[in-house]
């Protein structure tokens, strides 16, 4: 059971990920830098958060241009499962693996706060353990997380079941509280927030549990297939 | 040009001729105040810079603590205020690159980075407020991208620094012992200048800082690039994990030219150099453009010709410059050339070492009144002055500046930004624990008991947390040193900083001087900043939420000391008065005491009490928590004074401990056991923050409308006006 953390330059939250899968969850967890591919035995991506490219541009859109994501595509088309966190989602929509876009937030500043998810799809890989409408204290950090999509596709979103996550409250001014997506298959999954960084009870002040459940889906995923 | 006429007297005849205008170029930049500390290094010397865990190496930017278990923690602080004043957020951003780059050159990783940010008065003056949001902006946008997390710092706003900025930061960086590099060189070493372009940006930036600023010289300010330096960071990890790296310096102010006279002045080496070889943004620079560049995102490498070709495969997967721009010598000589044409060869010694000065100081005529309180107005409704007051721009929360910086990456951040000290978790085990303080206020009044709270206050922060003060560090901001007064401020602050050091064993380990701080409008106030690093072994106490019937606890005296408070200036608009002085015995005793009762884990939570006074101290814990609190003023040890005194008063040494009442009498046990001055002054409860006199209330507020102005007002203030 292998899992792939993708780093770009100026990724920076791989080296959370890759502490929370390894030495957290026990996962075989790997490092791919962006310019190479990926091997065919692996079971699970994360697309880590960070500054790739330096935003330039747009969040993200440098990145989706990598070769590495053509290997992500592949992949996912086969049903690995693929997550993308804060810079990860980002790449992810700019890639076209996700619909809609993330826009600059609407405070226009970077926010970095605590902030509360509901579960809306608990069919996913990294949500089969949380229960709907389960929420989740988890905290946000950047400045364009935004979700934005047109009017046919966020209906499109809902009909499918494609929303995964909602905030609670108003956070920043995504379209329908929007705080996370998955494709048509349910197997890539985007998400603003980070989970990383809410699942060790010492850095969490609120609750860690919750988050944790989207680590030990993937492990119950993984589990399932082998 | 920024050489005095004797100086370059004194430079032709040590090296026996006329310099050449390159040679003019270098040591200018070198023997600026900036880069030379002429006015303040021999003085620096009496402040104590070792210690258990001190390690020092030779050619570090940065001070290194031993912190166990094969870890060290660096440490350095820099400021960045003439940039900041004219460009506030390139010059805030290159202020975090040059001091992140300090903690890299010691082969640690920098794992976060404090803010120290002062500017005029922005409830009335517009270009204050403009520098302010974009200092925030700039910091938070270099920082963001780095994935280093800004995880504490202060905001202050004072007249003094009308039409300037002051803009510190702080950096911590984390390691192994065994990887920290051991700056040396052999014989046949090259020399390799690492990352981004030299280009146009930020020459003569030096002496552009070691100047009153009366110009806006843009060009001199710098331009940020965080993703260059972002790749920069891991490349440099990576070489050095696998020991490619001899010596290391970061290229900061005078840029090359200083790094490489200053490299070859620790290691006892002579570098050549061609400036050719540079990799420049544009093609037509000439070498003294090179040479003082400031451009950023440079570091300088010595390293053997074998781990040449390593280094410059490790420099190609990250995409980033890497030029062998010289090589090691054995002649201590700094020799640049343009091809095969010299146009600089001169001992580094000359360069690295400008003559020290000991210059003249008296005491200002100012301090001769300035204890002398006037009549102060009467008040008569003391709860409307509070909710003003929580709204106050010193006094409110900082959260808009503090939820712009991503204070989570890296996943150590265990006690978050607005509280007291944060602190982060380190991989041995133990916790780091940081504050930074200054208090210019404080200073203006007596600089030598200012400089002294700052301290104090800084390590009451970290103890607060559970955290033993192991290291400090100093950044000492003043006008020109020319002026004798000013000068006499310097030198007291920096006694006193010293006594206060040498007395708790805390030793210095990193500093800077920054000198004419000035606009034609005159001097800003003195303001030493200073940060203090805590170690904790085994737990920190992370604030618990209170809720109804936990007890509030006073540890330390409330004496007759508002000079410089919050009070006085804001409320009265009077600067004068009583500065809080620290009793060295009393501050000890206090601090073991708070310490003990939290390894104890017996408190809910312990609160530095400060700015603002009792008053503002009671009313966070309050807003905190959302829950109110009947606290007796009587009941509040020390002298006697009237109510508003003791609710507004900033003596130092004291600390706010929240308890369940169950364990009251476990605490007061300890408190008696350590003879310290405590009371138990007040019951949390109910929806209001009341403060009693003699059995009347005399502050008596809602504690949700209280949160709502104290935690919105700055944003207001910024986006509003």
């Amino acid at each position: 059971m292998k899992v792939g953390v993708v780093v770009f330059p100026g990724s920076n939250c791989d080296r959370d990920m890759y502490h929370v899968l390894s030495d957290v969850f026990h996962f075989d967890t790997q490092y791919f830098w962006h310019d190479k591919g990926l091997p065919k035995n692996i079971d699970a991506i994360i697309l880590p958060g960070g500054f790739s490219y330096g935003d330039r541009l747009r969040a993200g859109v440098i990145a989706a241009h990598s070769p590495i994501i053509s290997d992500v595509q592949k992949l996912a088309e086969k049903g690995i499962p693929v997550l993308g966190v804060c810079n990860g989602f980002q790449i992810l929509v700019e890639s076209g693996l996700l619909p809609g876009v993330l826009l600059k937030n609407e405070s226009l500043n970077f926010m970095c706060e605590w902030t509360e998810l509901i579960v809306e799809n608990n069919k996913t890989p990294f949500t089969n353990k949380l229960k709907l409408n389960q929420k989740i204290p988890i905290p946000i950090a950047n400045g364009e997380g935004r979700y934005y999509a047109d009017d046919d596709t966020l209906k499109k979103l809902k009909k499918n079941n494609q929303i995964v996550f909602r905030y609670s409250d108003v956070v920043n001014g995504s379209a329908n509280r929007i705080a996370g997506v998955c494709n048509e298959d349910g197997n890539v999954v985007g998400m603003m927030p980070h989970p990383e960084r809410a699942v060790e009870s010492e850095i969490n002040p609120i609750d860690s549990k919750p988050s944790s459940l989207i680590f030990e889906s993937l492990l119950v995923q993984m589990g399932a297939k082998n | 040009m920024s050489l005095e006429p004797q100086e370059l007297d004194e430079l032709k005849s040590k090296i026996g001729r006329v310099p050449t205008s390159t040679e003019l170029e270098i040591v200018a930049a070198q023997w600026s105040e900036h880069c030379s500390y002429k006015s303040s290094k021999m003085h620096l010397k009496m402040l104590p810079m070792t210690g258990p865990l001190v390690i020092n190496e030779k050619g570090y930017d940065s001070g290194v603590l031993d912190v166990g278990g094969g870890y060290v923690v660096t440490a350095h602080i820099e400021s960045h205020n003439h940039p900041s004043a004219v460009e506030p957020y390139g010059g805030a951003a290159t202020g975090v690159g040059g001091v992140v780059r300090d903690i890299l050159s010691a082969g640690t990783r920098p794992i976060a980075i404090f803010d120290g940010l002062r500017f005029g008065n922005i409830e009335k003056d517009k270009q204050a407020r403009w520098l302010f949001k974009n200092a925030v902006k700039g910091i938070a946008d270099y920082g963001n991208c780095l994935g280093i997390p800004t995880i504490g710092g202060e905001v202050e706003f004072d007249d003094c620094y009308q039409n300037y900025a002051l803009v510190d930061v702080a950096c911590v960086g984390f390691g192994r012992k065994d990887k920290l590099i051991k700056n040396h060189a052999k014989k046949g070493d090259v020399v390799v200048l690492l990352g981004g372009s030299t280009g146009r940006d930020g020459i003569g930036g030096s002496q552009f800082a070691s100047d009153s600023l009366e110009s806006e010289d843009r060009s001199a300010v710098q331009i940020p690039d965080p993703f260059i330096e972002k790749l920069i960071i891991e490349a440099i990890l990576e070489a050095r994990t696998q020991k490619l790296i001899h010596a290391m310096k970061d290229l900061g102010g005078g840029g090359l030219s200083c790094a490489v006279s200053e490299i070859a002045d620790t290691l006892d080496i002579g570098i050549e150099m061609d400036v050719n070889k540079v990799h420049t943004r544009e093609n037509d620079m000439h070498p003294n453009e090179i040479m003082v560049s400031e451009s950023q995102e440079r570091m300088l490498i010595v390293t053997s010709k074998v781990k040449l070709k390593k280094l410059q495969k490790i420099c190609e997967k990250f995409r980033i410059g890497c030029s062998v721009i010289g090589s090691v010598t054995f002649d201590n000589k700094v020799h640049v050339k343009k091809g095969n044409k010299t146009f600089a060869n001169l001992s580094a010694d000359i360069i690295a070492n400008a003559t020290l000065l000991d210059l003249p100081s008296k005491k200002p005529s100012y301090l001769k009144t300035i204890t002398h309180e006037k009549k102060l107005k009467p008040i008569t409704d003391y709860s409307k002055m509070m909710m003003k007051f929580l709204s106050a721009p010193n006094i409110a929360s900082k959260i808009w500046v503090y939820s712009q910086y991503d204070h989570e990456v890296g996943i150590r951040t265990v006690v978050k930004p607005g509280g007291d000290a944060s602190v982060l978790r380190l991989d041995n085990g133990k916790f780091l624990s940081v504050k930074i303080d200054g208090n210019p206020k404080q200073c203006y009044i007596n600089p030598r008991e200012g400089a002294i709270g700052c301290f104090e206050e800084a390590c009451r922060n970290v103890v607060c947390t559970g955290a033993k003060p192991v290291g400090m560090l100093d950044h000492l901001q003043f006008g020109s040193p020319k002026d004798p007064e000013i000068f006499w401020t310097f030198l007291e602050s920096l006694k006193g900083l010293t006594d206060f050091a040498k007395d708790f064993g805390i030793p210095c380990i990193g500093g800077k001087v920054s000198l004419y701080n000035e606009t034609p409008a005159g001097s800003i106030k003195p303001t030493p900043l200073i940060g203090v690093l805590g170690l904790i072994d085994k737990k920190p106490l992370v604030p618990q939420k209170i809720i109804d019937g936990d007890c509030l606890v006073i540890v330390g005296d409330t004496k007759d000391e508002l000079g410089g408070s919050e009070y006085f200036e804001y409320i009265h608009k009077f600067i004068g008065g009583n500065c809080p002085t620290v009793n060295f015995k009393e501050s000890k005793k206090n601090m073991n005491a708070v310490l003990d009762i939290i390894s104890k884990q017996i408190i809910k939570s312990a609160h530095d009490c400060s700015k603002g006074g009792l008053a503002v101290a009671v009313s966070e814990l309050c807003m905190t928590s959302n829950i109110g609190c009947n606290v007796s003023l009587d009941m509040v040890p020390g002298e006697k004074l009237s109510f508003d005194r003791i609710l507004f008063s900033e003596s130092h040494s004291r600390y706010l401990l929240t308890v369940e009442k169950k364990n009251i009498s476990k605490l007061e046990k300890i408190l008696k056991k350590y003879k310290v001055s405590f009371k138990n002054i007040g019951e949390f409860g109910g929806e209001k923050i009341r403060f009693n006199h003699n059995n009347t209330s005399v502050i008596n507020l809602r504690v949700d409308k209280a949160h709502k102005t104290w935690i919105n007002s700055l944003r207001d203030l910024v986006l509003h006006g």
